[in-house]
Order: C-alpha cells, then sequence, then structure tokens
C-alpha cells in the first residue's frame, strides 16, 4: 500500500516535471490559443447565464425597489381595505428594523383625456381605465424613490392639490401597443388635463409629471396626493389598501415580518416579504431563465470539454513516439497521464484566471454602469463571485477528465508500435 | 545472465503468417559484449525488442538473472525495464523539450530518485562521455553523435545490469561511431554487459561475440555457450 503510494506520488512529480517542460518549451502560440479559448468559453459560461439571470434579477430588484421595498402589507382577499390601518401603522413605525413606510390609498377608476372635446361626432373616446394610487410623496420617496424614475415634469409634491403623476404605461407615446389590455392615453403630455372618475366622483387634473420605473406595478398606475384621493373616494376612515416598508440596511425581512405576525397584523392584512410579493410571472421567468442559462451553460460546458479533448488527443497523437519512447525507458503509463492531466489543469486554470480577471475587471463594471436597457429592467451582469467559481470548478474537472481521457487512449497503445510509428 | 529458450516471433502479413524468429536460443553472460548481426529483416532489432522487454514474443523464454520475464505483467516489465535495463534507439529517441540533462535525469526521478541525486547522476554520466558543456542544450541544439552520446548516458546513468543498443552507429558518420563504439568498449572493460544490435562487421568484430541471425535462428559457430569469438 505505501509502495503503491510512493509510485503514485513519484509518477506525479514526473508527470509535474514532464508537464512544466512541455508547456514551457512547446509552442507559445498554441498555449496562448488555448489558454483564449478556455477564457472565451469560461466566460460564455458564466457571462451568457449572468446576462440571462441578470435580466430578470433587476425585473424582480425593480419592483422590491419601487413597488414593494422590503416588506408589503395587503388587503385582505374579500376586504376593501387594511382595516385598523392606523393602528398596524404605528405597530410598524415602532419595530427597531423598519426604516421607512408609506400607506398608499388605491382605487380603480377611468382617465378620460379628451372629455371636452368628445361631443364632436367622428371622435372617438380617449379613455382608460387605471389603479389610482394615492401617497404621501416624502414617504413614499422615503421607501420607493419614485420622484427619482420622473422621466417628465416633476413629482408630486405634500402641498400638491389637482395634480397627477401618470406612469409611463398610461401613455401613448411610451406603450405603443394597440389592444384591449393595453388602453393608453394619446396626446396627453405634462400640462395636460385629464379627468377621472372613482366611485361616481369626477374631478379634473392637471398632468404634473410621468413616471418610468419599468416595474408594471408602478408604470400602469396613477398618482395623486393621499388626502385628495381619500376626498374622493370618500374614504375618511384612514383604512390605506397597502402599506410598503423600506428596513434598515441587514435587517431580515422575514424576521420584520414575524414581528408583525406576533402583533397579529396578519388579522388584518396580507404580510409578505418582497419575495413572497413577486409576481407570479417573474418567478416564472426567474426559473425559465436559470433553466435556459444552465442549458446554455451545458452546451458551453461540453463545447469546452471537447475542445480541450481534442486539443490534448491532437497533442497526444502528434506525441505517440514520445509517449512510447517514455515507456520504453521505464517511465510508468500512470506519470505519461499525468503529464497531460497537469497540462489540461494549466490550460484551464490560466483560461479560468483570466476569464476572471475579464468578468470582475471588465464586463461587470461595464454591465453595471451601462446596463442593457430591456423593457422591463436594466439588465445586468449577474454574476455572483461563489456561483462564478462553482461554474468555474465545474470547467476544471470537465477539463482534467479531458484531458485524461486521450491521453489514457494513447498510453495504453503498443510501446513498440507507438516508438516505430506503426 | 540471459537465457533465451525456443523463441517464437511471428508477424501477420494479411493471412500470412511470417515467422521471424524461429525456436531461437540464445545465452549471453554477465560482463559480455556481443554483437547481433544479419542481413537486412533478418530479424536483429525484433530480437532486440524481445530481449529488451520492448516486445511479447508467441512463445517461448526469457530469464533474465533467473527472473521469468516474460512472465511479469506489463507494469512490473516497465519497472524491470526502467531498473534493470539500459536501452539505446537508433534514431537517439531524446525527448525534444528536455535538455540534455533533464533527458538523462528522466528515468532517475522515476525510480524514486530526488531531484539533486539525480541531477548529479545525470551529470556525472553526461561528463563521464564528454558531454559536460552541453548540459543544458536541447536535443534539436546537439548534433547526431551528441545526441546519441547523450542517449548512451540515459541508458547507464542507473547503472543497468544490461545495455541494449539498436543500431546506435546507424545515423552516424565514421568518426563519430568510432566514438561511441570506443565509450561502448570502455563500458565493456568496466564490466558492462551490453547487447548491440549492428550491420557493420567492423564494428562487430570489436565485441565478444558475433551472433549471426540467419532464417530466424542464430547462426552460432561458437556455440551457444558463447566462448570468445
Amino acid at each position: 500500500m505505501r509502495a503503491n503510494i510512493g509510485y503514485f506520488l513519484t509518477s506525479l512529480r514526473i508527470g509535474l516535471f514532464m508537464a512544466i517542460r512541455q508547456i514551457k518549451r512547446g509552442s507559445w502560440w498554441t498555449t496562448t490559443l488555448i489558454i483564449f479559448v478556455m477564457s472565451l468559453t469560461f466566460l460564455n459560461l458564466v457571462v451568457v447565464t449572468g446576462i440571462l439571470v441578470g435580466l430578470i434579477e433587476s425585473a424582480s430588484e425593480v419592483n422590491r425597489t419601487f413597488f414593494a421595498g422590503d416588506l408589503i402589507i395587503s388587503t385582505l382577499e374579500k376586504k376593501t381595505s387594511i382595516e385598523n390601518s392606523p393602528r398596524i401603522l404605528e405597530i410598524i413605525n415602532n419595530q427597531p428594523g423598519i426604516a421607512a413606510a408609506t400607506p398608499r390609498y388605491v382605487g380603480g377608476g377611468t382617465l378620460e383625456a379628451n372629455y371636452q372635446t368628445l361631443r364632436k361626432t367622428d371622435e372617438t373616446s380617449n379613455s382608460v381605465s387605471s389603479v389610482i394610487v394615492g401617497i404621501d410623496p416624502e414617504k413614499e420617496n422615503a421607501v420607493t424613490r419614485l420622484g427619482t424614475k420622473t422621466i417628465e415634469g416633476e413629482f408630486l409634491s405634500k402641498d400638491d392639490g389637482d395634480v397627477v403623476v401618470l406612469g409611463a404605461y398610461k401613455l401613448s407615446q411610451y406603450l405603443p401597443i394597440e389592444s384591449p389590455g393595453f388602453q393608453t392615453l394619446k396626446n396627453v403630455g405634462i400640462g395636460s388635463r385629464i379627468r377621472m372618475t372613482i366611485n361616481g366622483s369626477t374631478r379634473e387634473y392637471l398632468v404634473k409629471g410621468i413616471l418610468k420605473t419599468k416595474a408594471d406595478e408602478i408604470d400602469m398606475r396613477v398618482f395623486v396626493n393621499d388626502k385628495l384621493l381619500r376626498n374622493l373616494m370618500g374614504r375618511y376612515d384612514y383604512s390605506v389598501n397597502e402599506i410598503a416598508i423600506k428596513l434598515r440596511p441587514g435587517v431580515d425581512p422575514k424576521m420584520v415580518k414575524q414581528a408583525l405576525l406576533a402583533y397579529d397584523v396578519d388579522r388584518y392584512a396580507k404580510v409578505q416579504t418582497w419575495e413572497e410579493a413577486e409576481p407570479k410571472f417573474v418567478k416564472d421567468m426567474k426559473a425559465t431563465f436559470a433553466l435556459l442559462g444552465n442549458i446554455i451553460g451545458s452546451i458551453g460546458l461540453a463545447v469546452a470539454t471537447i475542445t480541450i479533448f481534442i486539443v490534448i488527443f491532437v497533442n497526444a497523437i502528434t506525441r505517440r513516439k514520445y509517449i512510447g519512447i517514455l515507456k520504453g525507458i521505464g517511465i510508468d503509463s500512470t506519470a505519461i497521464q499525468f503529464s497531460y492531466v497537469l497540462q489540461s489543469l494549466f490550460y484551464a486554470s490560466i483560461g479560468i484566471i483570466l476569464g476572471l480577471a475579464i468578468l470582475y475587471g471588465g464586463l461587470k463594471p461595464y454591465f453595471d454602469a451601462n446596463p442593457i436597457n430591456f423593457p422591463f429592467s436594466d439588465g445586468r451582469l449577474n454574476a455572483p463571485l461563489f456561483g462564478t467559481l462553482i461554474r468555474g470548478l465545474v470547467l476544471l474537472v470537465a477539463t482534467l477528465i479531458a484531458g485524461f481521457i486521450p491521453a489514457k487512449l494513447v498510453v495504453r497503445q503498443n510501446t513498440l508500435d507507438a516508438i516505430l510509428g506503426r | 545472465m540471459i537465457k533465451v529458450d525456443k523463441l517464437i516471433k511471428s508477424f501477420h502479413d494479411g493471412e500470412k503468417e511470417l515467422v521471424v524468429l524461429k525456436e531461437l536460443n540464445l545465452r549471453v553472460k554477465g560482463g559480455e559484449f556481443i554483437s547481433i548481426t544479419g542481413r537486412s529483416g533478418s530479424g536483429k532489432s525484433t530480437l532486440l525488442y524481445q530481449l529488451g522487454l520492448l516486445d511479447h514474443p508467441n512463445s517461448g523464454q526469457i530469464l533474465i538473472d533467473d527472473i521469468d520475464v516474460l512472465a511479469l505483467n506489463p507494469t512490473e516489465r516497465t519497472r524491470f525495464r526502467l531498473q534493470e535495463l539500459g536501452y539505446i534507439f537508433q534514431d537517439y529517441a531524446l525527448l525534444p523539450e528536455m535538455n540534455a540533462e533533464e533527458n538523462v535525469m528522466l528515468p532517475l526521478l522515476m525510480q524514486g530518485l530526488t531531484k539533486r541525486k539525480a541531477r548529479d547522476m545525470a551529470v556525472k554520466a553526461l561528463e563521464k562521455i564528454g558531454l559536460g558543456p552541453k548540459l543544458d542544450n536541447l536535443p534539436s541544439q546537439l548534433s547526431g553523435g551528441e545526441q546519441q552520446r547523450v542517449s548512451i548516458a540515459r541508458a547507464i546513468a542507473h547503472d543497468p545490469k544490461i545495455i541494449f543498443a539498436d543500431e546506435p552507429t546507424a545515423n552516424l558518420d565514421a568518426d563519430t561511431s568510432q566514438v561511441v563504439l570506443d565509450y561502448f568498449l570502455e563500458l565493456h572493460r568496466e564490466g558492462q554487459t551490453i547487447v548491440m544490435v549492428t550491420h557493420e562487421p567492423e564494428y562487430a568484430r570489436l565485441t565478444d561475440r558475433i551472433l549471426l541471425l540467419s532464417d530466424g535462428v542464430i547462426d552460432d559457430k561458437e556455440g551457444i555457450d558463447g566462448h570468445k569469438h
């Protein structure tokens, strides 16, 4: 047993001795090319998947940042609003981990743009139904920073009167789709007057600003000051429909949720972390994109494995005579196989290190600074270090196997046939 | 030292069987320097490959120091070659990416010697054959004669029981061939057993005994006990 271990270690040492010299005194062009291919393969493995996942992760992040916060409290099914809202807000504001909370009044209504000229016979109605949200602009900004996403005009301020901020997807210029499911207002912009009807009450508003966050929950809504909406809806009990909560850095949403449940908040409202509140299509897309990423990654891995297999096989075949000589002078087959496996290890390691440098030194900072402009998110490159290292490790193992098999195939050939080139 | 009995080796050329060695018998004593000669295609190299354990005969027996080497498994045969035999090839068979010193060191390292010890022994072997100044040269930077001397140094560095040389002067000019032969004779004087295949009579005559391989058998006029030719 000990002798076998000793022989194994000697073979490893000889394999290393030969591998170093083959790399050092081999063709630099070939070595550079192989390393380049390995780097690209690694990047293919990480970046394609990273962009796909990053795309949907960004959508998810947008939803969290601009809509749900870290926790969202919403109306129970079969209820029209959150009962006991003032008490619940008091409980929320007394929790130590909470940085800010924004209560929202939410109602369904209709917006009309051409109500003043509609009597002309050839004109069709320019109106949409919409979710209308009443907010306290300061509290909303403290949680969601919605004001920073105003792309035209200005965001609401606390003292605003009959003004409205529209989500961009309520306007045809931002959502040019002609479909019954996506009704939009035409020819409406900053300064336009629109008429809003809720619960039979109608009032005229001036368009003050337009928001675009790429979160549908926001971009398909219409925002007014909460006092105005409360009056319009006739809701005088201060019962809100949503409360989005922002936590202090490092505070676990699940812990805060548990704390709120301890106060029986769930008797009056639905308490969800941002992940739980994520729309189902986002969850489905996450799973789909992760699957796609894995499929593409697997293809990349197979390509890398085949590439290194071919490289090592060609190398071993062209050196078949020398492999025969090595066996002829008494070098163990294991040592020869080690030399090829170690060469593969070298190519893969340097390729992966180079790939990591390109990824974290170039691509990641670039995509963070210049996200890809997708309709529903700002696509960033999702490449967490741990996951990336795991992919690197998988590539390394695949490469080692791909280096070992051709070496094994060539080494097992008859020694004399190899020496004589038969 | 070497006892060969009824050695048969044949090759297949399509359906035709070509018997190269026909129940060949041979004895080589320790410290003997013998040459195997014969016409081209007579099976000289084939015999050397069997003796040097690079190939496996169809039947027969080869004993080296009373060890039935044909009964060894492939791993044991490789280790036997490594420890007990030295092999000099016609075309030198050096590894192109290793310099002279490393080519000689490699089998020594495989024997489990430390790098320092292997280097010392390699340097000693190379200096002994006059290649001390060219330790760092790659094979491509050496002449044919120098490459063959590196090959000899590699074969002798671990002090093998037997050296097998397969036409070691075939690719060398007359002067260089004489240098190589002189070196073999020096090794022989030191007691080294050498089996050399050659087709050049003037070099064969320098050995203790000439074995003429003809028609698959050895025509050893002195008998298989190996008297001085």
